[in-house]
């Protein structure tokens, strides 16, 4: 990996052939995912300076390509998400209703989780999005338990798991790759690679720099992926997903990728681990203009469309704050939920 | 009634319930080609294959968290630890998400899962190997930990933890492995969180549960009956986690004396939680503070007469009863 200040830029492909043989109204619907989930991320902190989601929040900006691609695109809707503490970006792209969500920050009775786990532990059984995990690398043998149960049952699903970068040097990762592979369970391990855990860079925490190499070791199947490209993460998470369907064999799957914010609201954006002009430099590769620029290049969308977008965006996110603002507290009695 | 091991007792529960749910698996290390470390699984894989029966690699994180996962996406996962001691490296997995799943997300997943394997001291196997974890699993909030000292207790409440909705903490002895014990005939559970009365007296209540109760504690008790003429009631638990505190009040209001024989350390063991619940319930009924006997507050050493001296024996029972009965 490239220590400098360079992103990975999207290449160009034929004119039409890039847009993979995708509907116009399918690669809108991806647009809208994207923005919704950056405009998300921005009423979040907002709502955090002004001290109503507590706690720690990590948001997703700049990351979007890669849920949008992977989720919104690769999978079904009965296949199975989970992942770390990043996780509001990833719900939305899974069909989690961001009202909810937002509710949940708000630590309202509406929440997801009825205001018990936070914006690190988004949960929802009818989209099967199983977490919003914040123990790193806690989550990744639980992937391959679920891709267990779908191999158990002979269904033909498969589960999708995320994690950052730092991850991948603690003990769980590698005893949930050594079984996944080992037992041929159908999970796609998905490493967001957005260059730090927390301030600490790849290069300085791991002893390989190109993390989709971890995979030799288990022989399973693995890639590198564009991670600012939502067309090239969706081409090659479904290629996995498509042979995980067909074979049962797990990849994994490294997705360069950056955030723009610090490492939770609590963090500095830049600082010593990195420069204002990093971060900066990077946005000039940004997902979403990649995006637009692409489907205005193809014909797809134009400006007005744009602006539209723009305003249907802010009116969900609006409507999702006004939903979370004036639902209720939870209340105390369930604080008692501990046991089924 | 059949008479049985423990360890038959054991593999007929996993056995019957495989047999009623095929949601129920079993994995953990040399659970399968090997029969079990202590056969506890013996002849389970021939039965039911590979597919039901899973040899684990040395991965107790790994294999543990992969048990939650299938629990959580609708199986029913029995883990073997080979020990509980090795249960210390997927101690992230017991605590941040089986326990706290059901609570965390909002209802939207819980896990049905029981992990199992021996605990507690064998002979000789000094500190790292020798630990009675109880307390540390009882202490959190989300778990259900049961302890049986028979055959009949083991096989009846093994088939309702692998029944139960909840992650179950179920802790046996590999010294009691080889103990035999009449079962009833056919089908039959044991509910969570209901203890036993195992022997009716007027003098002093004694609560223990597991090995200590099977092999310390009931030689202890006839032998000080006899030496000191007294009679003494003993009450197995047999779940820690729910208490049945009601049981154990109930006892006290009748010989107003209470003694807790444990494996465990001192410092926030379960004697202690009993001790608070009981003196905060039955006050005006005790007619001496309650007492605990532990094992020493230090790691198990493995010469043969530190060990012995170190955990519970029946020179530190005598001490407890004597001194709750205020007998010089």
């Amino acid at each position: 990996m490239n220590n400098g200040a360079t992103a990975v830029a999207p290449k160009k492909t034929g004119q039409g052939s890039r847009l993979l043989g995708l509907s116009k109204e399918t690669l809108l619907d991806w647009f809208h995912d994207m923005l919704l989930v950056r405009r998300f991320e921005e009423k979040c902190a907002q709502l955090y300076g002004m001290g109503k989601i507590m706690g720690f929040c990590h948001l997703y900006n700049g990351q979007e390509a890669v849920s949008t691609g992977s989720i919104k695109g690769a999978i079904n809707p009965d296949d199975y998400v989970i992942t770390a503490y990043r996780d509001h970006g990833q719900a939305i792209s899974k069909g989690v209703d961001p009202k909810a969500i937002m509710a949940e920050l708000l630590g309202k009775h509406t929440g997801t989780t009825k205001g018990r786990g936070g914006s690190m532990h988004i949960f929802d059984a009818p989209t099967n999005f199983l977490g919003g995990h914040a123990i790193v690398g806690g989550h990744i043998p639980l992937a391959a338990g679920v891709a267990f149960a779908i191999k158990y049952r002979g269904e033909k699903k498969v589960c999708l798991c995320f994690m950052g970068d730092g991850a991948t040097n603690i003990g769980e990762f590698h005893e949930a790759l050594n079984l996944a592979a080992l037992w041929k369970l159908p999970v796609i391990y998905i490493i967001e690679n957005n260059r730090y855990g927390m301030g600490t860079a790849v290069q300085r925490a791991s002893a390989i720099e190109d993390l989709y190499k971890k995979a030799l070791a288990y022989d399973m199947r693995h890639d590198v992926v564009d991670g600012f490209n939502v067309l090239e993460v969706y081409k090659k998470v479904k290629a996995a997903v498509d042979h995980a369907r067909a074979t049962y064999e797990p990849s994994l799957l490294e997705i360069r990728t950056y955030r723009y914010r610090g490492h939770s609201m609590s963090d500095p954006i830049h600082g010593h681990y990195r420069t204002k002009e990093e971060v900066e430099e990077h946005k000039k590769y940004d997902p979403i203009s990649v995006f637009a620029d692409i489907l205005r290049a193809e014909g797809i969308a134009d400006d007005e469309w744009f602006d539209e977008e723009e305003k249907r965006v802010k009116k969900i996110v609006d409507e999702c704050v006004e939903f979370a603002e004036s639902s209720p507290e939870p209340p105390l009695d369930e604080l008692y939920e501990v046991y089924k | 009634m059949p008479i049985v091991s423990l360890r038959e007792a054991l593999n007929q529960a996993m056995d019957e319930e495989m047999a009623r749910d095929e949601r129920v698996f079993l994995m953990g290390e040399e659970v399968a080609e090997y029969n079990g470390a202590y056969k506890v699984s013996q002849g389970l894989l021939a039965k039911w294959g590979p597919k039901r029966v899973l040899d684990t690699p040395i991965a107790e994180a790994g294999f543990a968290g992969l048990g939650i996962g299938a629990a959580m996406a609708g199986l029913r996962p029995i883990v073997e630890f080979m020990t509980w001691n090795f249960s210390l490296v997927a101690y992230d997995q017991l605590v941040n998400n089986a326990a706290k799943m059901y609570s965390m997300s909002g209802g939207h997943f819980h896990v049905p899962i029981v992990f199992r394997g021996p605990g507690g001291a064998a002979h000789g196997l000094a500190a790292t190997h020798s630990q009675a974890l109880e307390a540390i699993y009882a202490h959190i909030p989300g778990l259900k930990v049961v302890m049986p000292s028979t055959c009949q207790d083991a096989k009846g409440l093994l088939k309702t933890a692998i029944r139960d909705e909840n992650p179950i903490i179920f802790i046996e002895s590999e010294v009691m492995y080889g103990d035999k014990g009449e079962i009833p005939e056919g089908e039959y559970t044991i509910p969570l969180g209901v203890g036993e009365i195992k022997k009716e007296g007027k003098d002093v209540t004694l609560v223990s549960w597991s090995k200590i109760l099977a092999h310390v504690v009931w030689k202890a008790v006839e032998t000080l009956e006899a030496e000191l003429g007294i009679s003494i009631e003993v009450i197995d638990p047999r779940t820690i986690r729910p208490m049945d505190y009601d049981l154990i009040v109930e006892s006290v209001k009748k010989t107003n004396r209470l003694l807790i024989v444990e494996e465990g350390w001192p410092f926030a063991g379960v004697g202690a939680q009993i001790s608070y619940e009981i003196t905060s319930r039955a006050f005006d009924y005790l007619d001496a503070p309650v007492e605990r006997v532990t094992q020493e507050d230090v790691p198990l050493p493995y010469a043969r007469n530190l060990e012995k001296y170190s955990l519970p024996n029946i020179d530190k029972i005598r001490q407890g009863v004597k001194k709750v009965l205020y007998i010089d």
